[in-house]
């Protein structure tokens, strides 16, 4: 998709080295005309949140009463609601300068990753099932039963350190590859859309994972919350930077799983048949590839990734004990992270990173400034909008498409989802 | 192309080949379908059976003619019901074996008569009020509906509608803020379009004019919108709750005559106006999508939109009016939620509706009929559930909640099977 998709989006990159090396294209990526029209779209996209964040302040709202007779008023108070708001945005996702020492200063920035480490593992999993033309929106039940069989496997077994992770990690990714799996299947065998299957089976998980929770073997002994044991010592991630940060094993993880995915889809040959049937799946059938194999194959390892996702919040997250909402909405962001980041997987880390960013330094700015997190959602989804329209904000800052030629650019438009 | 052909064909033979129309290929799906149901069904209602009598209420107080209740043994009802299922999934074996297509009213027949089974295996010695029941799952249904509408507009003219929940949401924020402060639920109804309208703006522009992937643009307003909510709800909403948030609901309606049909009566024809503006946008969509000249160019320019240009038509016109058509009446599900049932605007109030109708479009083959029907189908199991937990159920809530679900996974992998869309339903067209 790589080669098609860049078109849709920039019509007007023709060029292309002929065998570019793995940095190169990593540096090509962020280099080019896309970087650009990114970062206008970010500043875009926090312009719009602060039109939002300085029209709902009340200070504002008393100052632009008198606007006529004291202007400067209404633009201090504008200033100093948009400022306030991002500024604890900053501090509460990279770096505190109220801390004194720079070891408690980076401490938001560790947030920031620990935070993304879900959104990178589910956005990969959503990525690569948008490659093979798949739109996996199952992203909560995957995690809701990766965590179900993970979580088992780290509070009720007794296996020694290390060991123990592991086998709830694999647990967890086995888990989340089976319901995502079961989606491939029904799609293979009876052509049931994946849209619907994906969006029951997450209901179907949750009320599974409730039920079990109350009255099955995920309940804790003697307590009337519908909430798990707490993970066993044992199997809980360790902390990558000691106990003073909560960035722990997961992280490294899923810079593996990235490269895994990259691996994967650019460099093998089950990934080539992924993205050819992703490309046109007519094709790819006349080609000999069994379209139907490779949507299960697609779904096991998308679900995997999800999975990942999944296990992370019980093993490194929330280690005291799980209850049915350990997905935390993270499944249907991972969508957003996945679309920003192009479906590809270093894309996707990139994405998972910056949506890190924002969550975590949405609680700063919701504690320091009452702005509602919700303005998040808001700035997040304007950011997707605008780097997929690279032509609109080209329009708003009057910039030249580069090097176009005169004629319309005839976009190549991809089937990137088959959702109908 | 082939607007019409999957409406008329109930199952779907599989297989490759789908090439010359007299070949029918067996396929035993439907009767294996019908097989595990009728086993589990005699599994629950023989096996597992319960004792006692089950009472179905078929009358409210207030009817005029008041039906008496339905007394049915709880034990020889299950036997017989697990008979008759038993007889109709060899009917569909038999036609299958002798190339035969079974028919959708046998399907239609099996279904109705495993609900009543479970039914009276749940309410052994209980009683079950029957037209709340179903008046419950035509409530619950309503929103559904006109968000599955607004899909399968949008999807009949190439533009694929996965922004069907910000629709319903931003239709619920407007008409709840109008409707508060103008005291006037018409004009939050009014409003509610608009919204739905503005949300459709936006996903044609990038659909159509920047070309943006449809899905994409679709999912990433489902956020907006929820961002949008949510923020103003918190800083504006919530602040001023007695001004801003509390709209006047719609009245119901009894329809003279027709509201004192037993049964059908207080189900259908005790609503408010959104339900029977619903009645009327159903065959509205209906006829307007087969029977005039509007939906022939809808369709048209959603299957071929270059042969649609060929002859005249404006795609880019015709796409970027119908999806906003689609987003209006999407709002009016939306505001469904503030001023028919909840009565007051809640955050993220539509949790998830919206992609249950885009479910029901899928199911229901992109037809408004079908689609309707789909999203009564989830109506009615997420009422049952509500219903069977106030009776006291056997079965733990949670499985009950995942019925409906589990339900339509295997009505979709086993009855429905590849489901085909508009042909040129996602695809930007671009004018060469």
């Amino acid at each position: 998709m790589s080669a098609s998709q860049q078109p849709a989006v920039t019509p007007t990159k023709v060029t292309e080295p002929d065998e570019p090396s793995r940095w190169h294209g990593i540096f090509r990526e962020i280099t080019t005309g896309n970087a650009i029209i990114s970062v206008l779209a970010v500043v875009l996209a926090l312009l719009v949140g602060a039109v939002m964040i300085a029209l709902t302040n009340p200070n504002v709202q008393e100052s632009a009463g008198y606007f006529f007779s004291r202007p400067g008023d209404m633009l201090f108070a504008v200033w100093d609601a948009v400022s306030g708001a991002y500024s604890a945005l900053f501090q509460g996702s990279v770096y505190n300068f109220r801390r004194p020492s720079f070891a408690d200063g980076i401490k938001p920035l560790t947030e920031t990753l620990t935070y993304a480490t879900p959104l990178i593992a589910a956005g990969l999993g959503v990525a690569l099932g948008f490659r093979v033309g798949l739109f996996n929106i199952g992203g909560r039940g995957q995690m809701l039963i990766a965590a179900t069989l993970g979580g088992w496997v780290a509070f009720a077994l007794e296996l020694p350190a290390g060991i123990h992770m592991i086998a709830a990690l694999v647990a967890g990714v086995l888990g989340g590859a089976l319901w995502g799996g079961l989606v491939g299947l029904l799609k293979a065998r009876t052509g049931a859309h994946e849209v619907i299957t994906t969006i029951m089976l997450n209901y179907v998980a949750f009320y599974l994972v409730s039920f079990l929770l109350r009255d099955g073997f995920l309940r804790t002994p003697g307590s009337n919350n519908p909430k798990s044991p707490a993970t066993k010592e044992t199997a809980v991630f360790f902390d990558l930077l000691g106990p003073n940060y909560n960035l722990h094993f997961g992280f490294i993880l899923v810079i593996a799983a990235t490269v895994f995915t990259w691996w994967l889809l650019s460099r093998s040959n089950l990934g080539f048949k992924f993205r050819a049937v992703g490309e046109n799946p007519n094709a790819a059938k006349v080609a000999g590839i069994s379209v139907q194999r490779m949507y299960v194959y697609a779904m096991l390892f998308s679900g995997g990734l999800v999975g990942l996702a999944g296990i992370n919040q019980v093993l490194g997250t929330t280690t005291s004990g799980f209850g049915a909402g350990i997905d935390s909405g993270i499944g249907f962001d991972a969508i957003t992270v996945a679309l920003l980041g192009r479906s590809k997987p270093w894309g996707v880390f990139a994405a998972g990173i910056l949506f890190g960013a924002f969550k975590a330094g949405s609680f700063s700015m919701q504690a320091a400034e009452g702005v509602p997190i919700d303005i998040v959602l808001v700035v997040q989804s304007l950011i997707v909008l605008f780097i997929a329209a690279p032509p609109l904000v080209r329009a708003i800052f009057r910039l030249p498409a580069p090097g176009a030629p005169r004629r319309r650019p005839l976009p190549n438009v991809t089937q990137e989802v088959a959702a109908k | 192309m082939s607007t019409i052909a999957p409406v008329n064909q109930p199952t779907q033979p599989t297989g490759p080949e789908e090439g010359p129309a007299t070949t029918v290929i067996k396929s035993w799906k439907v009767p294996i379908i019908l097989g595990v149901f009728t086993v589990l069904g005699f599994l629950l209602m023989v096996v597992f059976g319960r004792t006692g009598t089950s009472t179905m209420v078929l009358s409210t107080s207030s009817d005029l003619i008041q039906l008496p209740d339905v007394l049915l043994p709880t034990l020889p009802t299950g036997i017989v019901i697990s008979i008759l299922l038993a007889g109709i999934t060899a009917l569909s074996a038999w036609m299958v074996q002798t190339h035969r297509k079974v028919p959708l009213w046998l399907i239609s027949v099996f279904a109705v008569l495993l609900l009543i089974g479970f039914l009276t295996w749940a309410s052994a010695d209980e009683r079950i009020p029957v037209p709340g029941l179903l008046f419950g799952s035509l409530s619950l249904a309503v929103p559904l509906i006109f968000g599955a509408l607004g899909g399968v507009i949008s999807e009949r003219v190439g533009v694929v509608n996965v922004a069907i929940e910000g629709q319903l949401l931003a239709g619920a924020f407007t008409s709840a803020i109008v409707a508060s402060v103008t005291q006037q639920p018409l004009l939050g109804l009014l409003a509610a379009m608009v919204a739905g309208v503005l949300v459709s703006f936006v996903l044609a522009a990038f659909s159509i004019k920047y070309f943006v992937d449809q899905v994409i643009v679709g999912v990433v307003l489902n956020v907006l919108v929820t961002g949008l909510t949510g923020f103003l709800f918190s800083e504006v909403l919530a602040p001023n709750a007695a001004t801003l948030n509390q709209p006047p609901k719609f009245e119901r309606i009894n329809i003279p005559l027709l509201s004192e049909i037993p049964i059908i009566g207080p189900v259908f024809f005790r609503q408010t106006l959104i339900v029977y503006i619903m009645y009327i946008a159903v065959a509205a969509v209906y006829y307007g999508i087969f029977h005039t000249k509007w939906g022939l160019r809808l369709r048209a320019v959603g299957e071929h939109p270059q042969a649609a240009d060929t002859v005249g038509i404006n795609v880019t016109g015709t796409r970027f009016w119908n999806v906003s058509l689609a987003g209006a009446v999407a709002g009016l599900g939306g505001a469904y939620f503030t001023l028919g049932s909840v009565g007051a605007f809640g955050k993220e109030m539509t949790a998830g509706a919206g992609f249950i109708a885009l479910a029901a479009v899928i199911f229901g083959r992109w037809d408004p009929i079908r689609a309707t029907l789909a999203a009564l189908l989830f109506g009615f199991a997420s009422n049952l559930q509500n219903v069977l937990s106030i009776i006291g159920s056997p079965v733990p809530s949670e499985f009950m909640l995942m019925l409906p679900y589990l339900v339509t996974i295997f009505a979709v992998a086993g009855l429905v099977g590849q489901s085909r869309g508009p042909a040129a339903s996602g695809k930007p067209y671009i004018k060469s």
